[in-house]
């Protein structure tokens, strides 16, 4: 058998495939062992930020579904988390429902709710829809607050533990695999998606709406349906916060949320999903990273004690990301594909 | 019946006019030019047929489906296809994925079975896929296939916005300047693929062009407007010789570009 060292394709099937050499698939089979073997060598923290990696990279990629790829900025998408997580949690506290009604009930009624958020907005673009989507965002929060009886107003709800089929994943480390495997899911599907009808729509929309109507696309319904499909993967993944930390407020959805569901896919990189997971990363962790470099600066100058507090932290954060736009407009994706072509053939280089 | 019927089409814009009162038809089968000096409202004509500006009055007739009444998607699904002045593809998207777009209406996958990309979807994918890289093959851009199409010289880029025209499978093309811009060899390839596509897949062919030697070469029909109105309709030969197109051209100054032959 000869050694396939560059990509070379028999049939369109073969073209089409997601991992097309076998070197990529190999990296994959590692990094999905390496995920699975990660609660055994980490502490319980580390496999905490990983669970709030996996959320946040489903809502991610789900706003980038929106403003990545079809053009629609949306600066609403804490309050879809919100809706998702709330639903999750009305439907396992209050009716006990297994979590196979409660992630997929959650991301239905967000989606719903995009479908009322989407139609209205149908003529606006830019600024205008970041305003509108805006403006949701802080009802949402309003109705949270005010509606007591449903939503606990400011006390927030309490979400029972997971069951699955009889096993209740009450730590860390157990309900890793959970998220996991909902996580995997999501990308995959995200993945199928941005490949094939709808997806390639989605980008002509953004591209050129007239050409793509001209061409047979359905202007309001790819839309609406951008809409619907981002708010499904933000009410799933508010149900899988509500899940992890057990307690849900108004606080945790703010439009300041929203901006940092922005804030992953512009670091990650615009139309890209690979790049949602990659900011969604960078962004929950960064900050953590802050603070630890922050401290053992502490540590080692004693003038320098005390002087660190959270608000250095979002400075901090904030300047990082203003370097990403300026040096890398790309984001994070753009860095990773010039890494990939220098690795590309990688052990066989020429 | 003709395919494709004017009938008495006015378009105003505030207070210009655009169109007024233009009526012809388009035979099936025949490559009909579309002529005139610069703002005779030739490319408003086209954004009437794909639905993108409504007339004042009149209205176009593809076929027995009246068009304007309904939006430019629906338009593409009756078998209308076209292509832009100023080159309107999708820039991020491969040429592939650019004429996989013009195979939409073709294809039902949605996002369910997309998401799974299974079974009924997969076989889909490849299926246009096929269709796709005859179209690649027929319009000779095999070598830039998997390209962004933003990163293609002009002169790709006319024969990938026709590719994603032809993807559509449409009854009826229209071409909106297809060799403005090019040199002489390139104008000749698209020539003959406006050709071919007449002759071999039967599609009827409505072409906006100022290239008089390209309209007199192939053309079966030539209509002539100035000014938002029609002044001349007919065979090449005819409308060459109408004292009153002469005259439009003349007055712009255009005499050189008019006298070809
Ligand atoms: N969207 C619009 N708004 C206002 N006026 C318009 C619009 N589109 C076209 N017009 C006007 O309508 C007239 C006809 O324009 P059109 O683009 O149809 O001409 P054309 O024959 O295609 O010219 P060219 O050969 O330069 O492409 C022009 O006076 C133009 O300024
Ligand atoms: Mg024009």
């Amino acid at each position: 058998m000869a050694i396939r060292s560059k990509i070379f394709c028999e049939t369109y099937h073969e073209d089409i495939k997601l991992l097309n050499t076998y070197w990529s698939k190999a990296w994959m089979g590692l990094f999905i062992i390496g995920l699975f073997i990660l609660p055994f060598l980490g502490d319980t923290y580390m496999v905490y930020m990983v669970n709030l990696c996996c959320i946040a990279t489903v809502a991610a990629v789900g706003l980038n579904l929106l403003t990545g790829f079809t053009g629609q900025i949306s600066l609403g998408h804490a309050a879809f988390l919100a809706i998702g997580a709330y639903t999750g949690t009305i439907l396992s506290e209050g009716l006990n429902m297994p979590f196979w009604v409660t992630v997929p009930a959650g991301g239905l009624v967000a989606a719903a709710a995009g479908i009322l958020v989407g139609i209205p907005c149908l003529r606006l673009k830019g600024l205008y829809l970041a305003m509108a989507t805006m403006s949701f965002g802080v009802m949402v929060e309003y109705v949270l607050i005010t509606l007591k009886g449903v939503t606990g107003g400011e006390r927030g709800m309490y979400m029972p533990e997971v069951d699955v089929f009889g096993m209740v994943l009450n730590t860390d480390e157990s309900i890793y695999y959970f998220l996991l495997v909902i996580t995997a899911i999501m990308i995959v599907a995200a993945k199928n998606i941005v490949r094939t009808r709808v997806g390639r729509a989605f980008v002509a929309v953004r591209d050129r709406d007239i050409a793509a109507e001209v061409m047979g696309v359905n202007l309001t319904l790819y839309k609406v349906m951008a809409f619907a499909l981002s708010s499904f993967y933000a009410g799933v993944a508010g149900v899988m916060y509500a899940y992890v930390m057990g307690h849900i407020h108004p606080e945790h959805f703010t439009m300041l949320h929203s901006v940092e569901y922005l804030a992953m896919i512009i670091v990650g990189g615009l139309g890209s999903i690979l790049g949602s997971i990659f900011g969604a990363i960078f962004i929950v962790v960064i900050p953590e990273f802050i603070k630890i470099l922050a401290q053992t600066i502490e540590e080692a100058i004693p003038a320098m004690a005390g002087k660190y507090d959270d608000e250095w932290n979002i400075a901090a954060f904030g300047l990082l990301i203003m370097l990403f736009l300026i040096f890398e407009p790309g984001g994070l994706n753009s860095i990773w594909q010039r890494l990939k072509i220098g690795f590309k053939n990688w052990p066989f280089t020429y | 019946m003709a395919q494709l019927e004017i009938q008495d089409l006015t378009l105003n814009f505030g207070g210009i006019t655009a169109l007024s009162g233009v009526a012809f038809n388009v035979q099936q089968g025949d490559i009909h030019a579309l002529i005139g000096p610069n703002g005779a409202g030739k490319t408003s004509l086209f954004n009437v047929i794909s639905g993108i500006y409504r007339p004042s009055q009149g209205q176009a007739v593809f076929e027995g489906n009246i068009l304007n009444k309904t939006s430019p998607h629906r338009i593409a699904a009756m078998g209308v296809a076209r292509t832009f002045q100023n080159i309107e593809l999708f820039q991020h998207m491969s040429v592939i994925d650019n004429l996989l777009l013009g195979r939409h209406l073709h294809m039902g996958t949605g996002i369910l079975s997309g998401a799974m990309f299974y079974g009924k979807a997969l076989r889909e994918e490849v299926r246009n896929r096929l269709r796709v890289e005859e179209i690649i093959d027929f319009l000779e851009i095999e070598k830039v296939r998997k390209k962004p199409v933003g990163s293609l010289p002009y002169g790709v880029q006319k024969r990938v916005e026709i590719g994603r025209a032809l993807a559509n499978d449409p009854r009826i093309l229209l071409l909106d300047e297809p060799v403005a811009g090019m040199n002489v060899e390139e104008t000749e390839d698209i020539a003959r693929f406006v050709l071919d596509v007449k002759e071999e897949l039967g599609i009827t062919i409505l072409m906006v062009e100022h290239d008089m030697g390209v309209v007199m070469d192939i053309a079966d029909r030539v209509t002539v407007l100035d000014f938002g109105i029609l002044i001349a309709d007919g065979t090449p030969s005819q409308v060459q010789a109408n004292p009153k197109v002469i005259e439009a051209y003349l007055g712009e100054g255009d005499e050189e570009q008019w006298n070809v032959n």
